[in-house]
């Protein structure tokens, strides 16, 4: 679950009055906060019934489906921002929702906890799995069926050509610029059309 | 939850014809209808319910025979369609057998003879389309001084006809409440309707549907037909939980006729109950309408350029994993269409067993779902 710092500092990588598709949009916050500090309407994708109704109750357009099954349902380039926040790491099929994300936005945003983070990295050299906030599933229970780094996702993008034009990483509700792998909990990109292929 | 107590049903009655979209015309008819709640001052809080294929006016309470509403598990005081909040109106559509004009009432473009004012309508009774029911329910929404529905929700047919209100009047709603519902029949469904029907018109008492001057009733074409229906009304695992192999006796009678399996029962019960009380040519009319139905026809099969019309609409679209008659992937066509005209929708797949029947039970998940989105209807009223 994303902080509510992490969702206003995410909120600024979508441009005001942007028609957003969120994928994999929980219980509707980051929808419901950008139609109220930043104009934007949309709407979220959601598997999980108790999140579906929960942003129906919000007032968030919700359409309940399951990102494994592609997004057949968007035309190219149909909204102007699709997010991707802390749902990568549950999905199989992780390379083709990125390029799904990138054909049906004209901007990306993605966000994943970052296994490199230094406190996971102890965990494993002390020889067992992390347990953190950002991943707190024991190794048999995780839903986390992908687990990468930020310097992972920097060489998938590249491959990808999703042309990253922005990235950070999240610590405690801050942005981390600076060594991102190593001091960042959660890994932020935002890739657009026409923007740089690291 | 409290239920609406006693309610009782009204007749509107309207001297101008009707044009059907077969250029056919209804002739002086009248509207049954219920009404539960109040309208507000601004009459802003009204929601049109329309019926599916053996439903009624009757969407909820306890009418003078004691019936219970075929909607009352949602449409009630503190039920998810919440009465104490919005006026909700229930009308029977016309062609249908519950109190609105039907086959079974004289047709007044028929000569009177000797001892009888004219003919009822029986097979002469225009076809009538889901677009020619909206078009009615627009008149009496109308005469009650309604100037624009807060929503209008339906299952199944009920469905279709809360998605032509969006694309014949689309000034006349703000929300549509989609359940169970698909832009237009597969030609599986088509099948089974046809099968149906041919049931009860080679009914010897059919009479080319003049058996009313016969005296007769086409039980036993109803009856199949009934059957047939509830069989895909249900999930097969649902049907295998319910019924599975089970036999009314313990030992096999070795008889083709007698009832062995309880399925069989189920079956048969249900199709006598039916031919009781449904209209033969009510059940042919009501499963023709099913068949026309298709918004996409008049803009070369594209469900999309159909839904231009339904802009600045908003939508509620719900559908049951199990439900192989109007399928999942139907409702996601809709949202397609919907999605293509940046129209606001919400989707709910509801994993519930029961497969078409799910849109009148009360899965707590599907009736969350409701609840909410008439609450965020009823805080725009």
């Amino acid at each position: 679950m994303s902080s509510s710092q992490d969702i206003e500092l995410m909120a600024k990588l979508v441009p005001m009055g942007s028609r957003v598709l969120d994928l994999g949009c929980g219980n509707g916050e980051m929808l419901a906060y950008l139609r109220d500090h930043r104009s934007c309407s949309g709407y979220g994708i959601e598997l999980a019934d108790a999140n579906v109704h929960a942003c129906v109750q919000r007032g968030i357009d919700v359409i309940q489906l399951n990102l494994e099954e592609g997004l057949a349902l968007f035309d190219d380039q149909s909204f102007d921002v699709v997010l991707q926040l802390d749902t990568l790491q549950n999905l199989r099929n992780t390379e083709n929702m990125l390029r799904e994300t990138a054909r049906v936005g004209r901007i990306g945003v993605v966000s994943f906890p970052n296994f490199a983070h230094w406190p996971n990295r102890l965990h494993v050299l002390r020889g067992r799995m992390p347990i953190t906030r950002a991943l707190p599933y024991q190794w048999y229970d995780t839903p986390n069926i992908r687990v990468g780094t930020y310097s992972d996702f920097e060489v998938l993008a590249g491959r990808l050509e999703l042309g990253v034009s922005d990235s950070f990483g999240l610590q405690a509700g801050r942005v981390v610029r600076h060594w991102p792998n190593l001091l960042a909990s959660m890994a932020v990109f935002k890739f657009e059309r026409g923007g740089v292929t690291p | 939850m409290a239920s609406l107590g006693p309610v009782t049903a009204q007749d509107m009655h309207f001297s101008q014809p009707l044009p059907l979209k077969s250029g056919a015309s209804l002739q002086g008819y009248t509207l049954r209808y219920e009404t539960y709640g109040e309208l507000n001052a601004d009459k802003s809080n009204a929601v049109l319910v329309c019926h599916a294929l053996n439903a009624s006016h009757h969407v909820a309470g306890v009418d003078e025979h004691g019936k219970t509403g075929w909607w009352d598990n949602l449409v009630g005081p503190g039920k998810p369609l919440d009465t104490t909040r919005f006026f909700v109106i229930g009308v029977n559509n016309p062609g249908s057998c519950f109190g609105s004009t039907g086959p079974m009432h004289l047709n007044p473009r028929s000569e009177p003879t000797a001892d009888e004012a004219g003919r009822v309508y029986g097979a002469d009774f225009p076809v009538v389309t889901v677009e020619d029911w909206v078009d009615a329910q627009l008149r009496l929404v109308q005469r009650l001084g309604i100037t624009q529905l807060a929503a209008v929700l339906g299952g199944s047919l009920g469905g279709m006809q809360a998605l032509a209100w969006t694309l014949r009047h689309p000034q006349m709603l703000r929300h549509c409440v989609a359940v169970a519902t698909a832009p237009n029949l597969s030609a599986q469904n088509i099948a089974f309707n046809e099968v149906a029907r041919r049931a009860i018109v080679t009914d010897p008492d059919f009479h080319g549907g003049h058996f009313y001057e016969h005296r007769v009733v086409p039980k036993r074409g109803l009856r199949v037909a009934r059957m047939i229906g509830h069989i895909t009304y249900l999930a097969e695992d649902a049907m295998d939980s319910k019924f599975g192999r089970e036999m009314k006796a313990d030992v096999l009678s070795y008889s083709t006729q007698a009832i062995e399996f309880q399925i069989e029962s189920y079956l048969r019960h249900q199709g006598d109950k039916f031919s009781e009380y449904f209209d033969a040519n009510t059940y042919l009319l009501i499963t023709r309408a099913l068949d026309y139905f298709d918004p996409a026809r008049e803009h070369g099969g594209n469900l999309s350029r159909a839904f231009e019309a339904a802009c600045g609409k908003q939508f509620l679209l719900v559908s049951f994993t199990t439900d192989w008659r109007f399928a999942p992937a139907r409702s996601r066509e809709l949202v397609k269409a919907l999605l293509d005209n940046r129209i606001a929708v919400s989707y709910a797949e509801i994993d519930a067993p029961h497969g078409h029947d799910a849109f009148l039970l009360a899965d707590p998940r599907y009736h969350a779902v409701m609840r909410s989105y008439f609450e965020r209807i009823a805080s725009e009223s």
